[in-house]
């Protein structure tokens, strides 16, 4: 290895790191308030596709990744309405949202462009990135870290943020101060999803150029550990999530070379998130009434 | 026995079996306008799809293998459910299952053999989220998620690496023919009666024996199950065990019973899915055996007319998974029938 592979795998692990960080931030948001989901999968998958369309409609890359937030708003409110306002389960809203990513971004990449599983963007689609001779580096890296401090300032550091995670933590408490439970939950998921919805426009008309039917690629399951890893706070998210990035980075790297099989380079991070779980090093507490409808009495 | 009859039909409910068949109209429904959208035909997608399923009996084999995989699957999400447990961790035990089989059927070239052990390696996998939840508390959701991709790339390790086929190197070694499933015709093979056996015997377990009664209570009320003498760490550690054995035995059918490769393909392509898809025939089938035996069927149903539908009405086959996903989601709508029953009375009244 030498000094122009480390920058190569430093710079692809900042790219890898945008739709998990982004990801990561909303759903701890979203959990924060109390809103779980796992249906962030479907989202980036959706948010690629219809982020590609926009984008190729608009010929302008800005407008897919608006398209992305779009898509993600709207997941986001059948989400929430689910959850939150007819008090249904939390998880199985996601599975459906994700078999049914599973099932339009196929469909659709075959519908629409006529092209079985892939579709490359045209150049006035794609985003301008900085091109340096170790990779390529898009402004949208910048906008991550922006998202993320700011997220975790607003979340800690605000009133807004002090009633979103009361929502969360103890709605009865937060009933009982006169805040809204069902309204802050509800925005709650739809920023979570929004987020997401931007980082998968980001993988199809920024980062890749392209649109996949499996270009997700787990990173929605990513970004849950991430969250959990990070203990639900939005400024840690951003080192794991770059972490992720350069777990993914680095295994690509080493697979051709076959010194450790990249499997086992790929499998760390969920082995670290799991030893964290359980509490082994650190701790992982979910907020108390996440997942949970709150009824009032 | 004469009593078994009417408990039977004690332990279905009529309200989620029309849900499930409200949401399966849904389905239908927005999957037509999808169809519209990008200008096919709807009629004709539906009716290929199946002619193709049920027209013949080469289509009714195809419904049955189908259903196979899903069915176990969906067995480990339902007894999960009503432990009181998410275990989306079907996933990954399928896998072990199916890579059980691949190694040992080549150690001892037995049918029987290849079976247990596949099912004791679903099981195996299954037991940290099981130790996790019970003695450190972790949520199975998280838990059963992350084992899912240490499982994933462990597997698909062992599929290039160490079981990989000398002579086709992207695939495994296959499983010897002494040890392959026996086949009843057009390519379907035993495993769908035994899959069938499996989801029987959950029902057994689940309502007739006290097993089962302290699983579902401690599913129910653990406090009240605690109180009431029962164990429930020990029902979430069974509940776990026995959701990876069932998975575990889907994943070495998988790969003992169908042919022509008797091998787990390349990328893992033909092992990967069947513990997501299990979820949502557990939750159409109201996470109850018996529901889903019929919930298993129908989405068998609807991947063996692709074929036909794709050839005839040039629709892509992509279009059930769009579906399946509008399915589960009216089906997380709660107390869907009575928001029906609502809209119909005041479409009457009107």
């Amino acid at each position: 290895m030498n000094a122009g592979d480390v920058i190569t795998i430093l710079i692809t692990s900042f790219m890898a790191m945008v739709p998990i960080v982004l990801t990561s931030v909303g759903a701890a948001w979203s959990e924060r308030a109390g809103v779980v989901s796992i249906g962030y999968e479907g989202v980036l998958l959706m948010s690629a596709f219809f982020g590609a369309i926009f984008a190729e409609l608009a010929g302008s890359a800005v407008v897919g990744l608006v398209g992305g937030i779009i898509v993600g708003v709207l997941l986001g409110m059948l989400h929430g309405a689910l959850t939150v306002y007819l008090k249904g389960d939390h998880v199985i809203p996601g599975i459906g949202i994700n078999l049914l990513a599973m099932g339009v971004v196929p469909f659709g990449i075959l519908a629409y462009w006529g092209t079985a599983g892939q579709h490359q963007l045209p150049h006035d689609a794609q985003m301008w990135h900085l091109k340096t001779p170790y990779g390529e580096l898009s402004p949208m890296v910048v906008v991550t870290i922006i998202i993320a401090v700011v997220t975790w300032w607003v979340l800690f550091k605000t009133p807004l943020g002090l009633r979103v995670r009361s929502v969360g933590e103890n709605p009865e408490a937060a009933d009982a101060l006169g805040i809204n439970v069902e309204k802050y939950r509800f925005w709650s998921a739809v920023y979570g999803h929004a987020l997401a919805g931007l980082g998968g426009a980001y993988m199809s008309v920024d980062w890749l150029g392209l649109v996949h039917k499996t270009m997700s690629g787990g990173r929605g399951f990513i970004a849950l550990a991430n969250m959990v890893f990070s203990g639900w706070n939005p400024l840690v998210s951003l080192i794991g999530g770059w972490l992720f990035g350069f777990f993914e980075a680095l295994a690509s790297w080493l697979a051709p070379k076959h010194i450790i099989p990249g499997q086992f380079i790929l499998m760390l991070p969920y082995i670290m998130t799991l030893i964290i779980v359980a509490g082994i090093i650190g701790k992982a507490r979910p907020p108390k009434w996440s997942g949970k409808p709150y009824k009032r009495e | 026995m004469k009593k078994s009859g009417s408990e039977l039909l004690e332990t279905i409910n009529f309200k989620p079996f029309v849900e499930s068949l409200i949401a399966i109209l849904v389905g239908f429904i927005i999957g037509a306008i999808v169809l519209i959208a990008f200008g096919y035909n709807p009629f004709d997608a539906y009716y290929w799809l199946f002619v193709g399923a049920l027209g013949s009996t080469r289509g009714i084999a195809s419904t049955l293998k189908y259903a196979t995989p899903i069915m176990l699957t969906a067995l480990t999400f339902a007894i999960g459910t009503r432990t009181g447990i998410f275990n989306i961790g079907a996933e990954s035990s399928f896998y072990f299952g199916a890579i059980a089989a691949v190694i040992f059927t080549n150690l001892w070239a037995n049918m029987w053999f290849g079976l247990l052990m596949g099912m004791l390696l679903g099981a195996l996998w299954a037991l940290p989220a099981a130790a996790l939840k019970v003695y450190r508390g972790v949520h199975e959701v998280i838990s059963t998620i992350m084992l899912n991709w240490i499982g994933w790339f462990f597997v698909l390790w062992l599929i290039v690496g160490p079981y990989a086929n000398p002579n086709d190197p992207n695939k495994t070694i296959r499983i010897p023919e002494a040890a392959r499933l026996p086949e009843i015709g057009y390519g379907l093979s035993i495993a769908i009666i035994i899959a069938v056996i499996a989801a029987l015997l959950t029902y057994f377990l689940l309502w007739h024996t006290t097993m089962g009664f302290g699983m579902r209570a401690s599913g129910i009320n653990q406090k009240a199950a605690r109180y009431a003498g029962m164990n429930p760490r020990m029902a979430v550690m069974w509940s776990f065990l026995i959701g990876g054995l069932l998975s575990g035995l889907g994943g070495a059918m998988k790969i003992m019973g169908e042919g022509p490769g008797y091998a787990i393909s390349q990328g893992g392509a033909n092992i990967y899915g069947f513990g997501f898809d299990g979820i949502g025939v557990a939750l159409v089938g109201r996470n109850h055996p018996l529901g889903i035996i019929l919930s298993a069927l129908f989405f068998g149903m609807l991947r063996a007319g692709t074929a036909l539908m794709q050839a005839e009405a040039q629709v892509p086959l992509e279009i059930i998974k769009v579906i399946q996903g509008i399915i589960v989601i009216t089906v997380a709508i709660p107390s869907l029938y009575d928001l029906v029953k609502k809209a119909i009375h005041r479409g009457a009244a009107q």
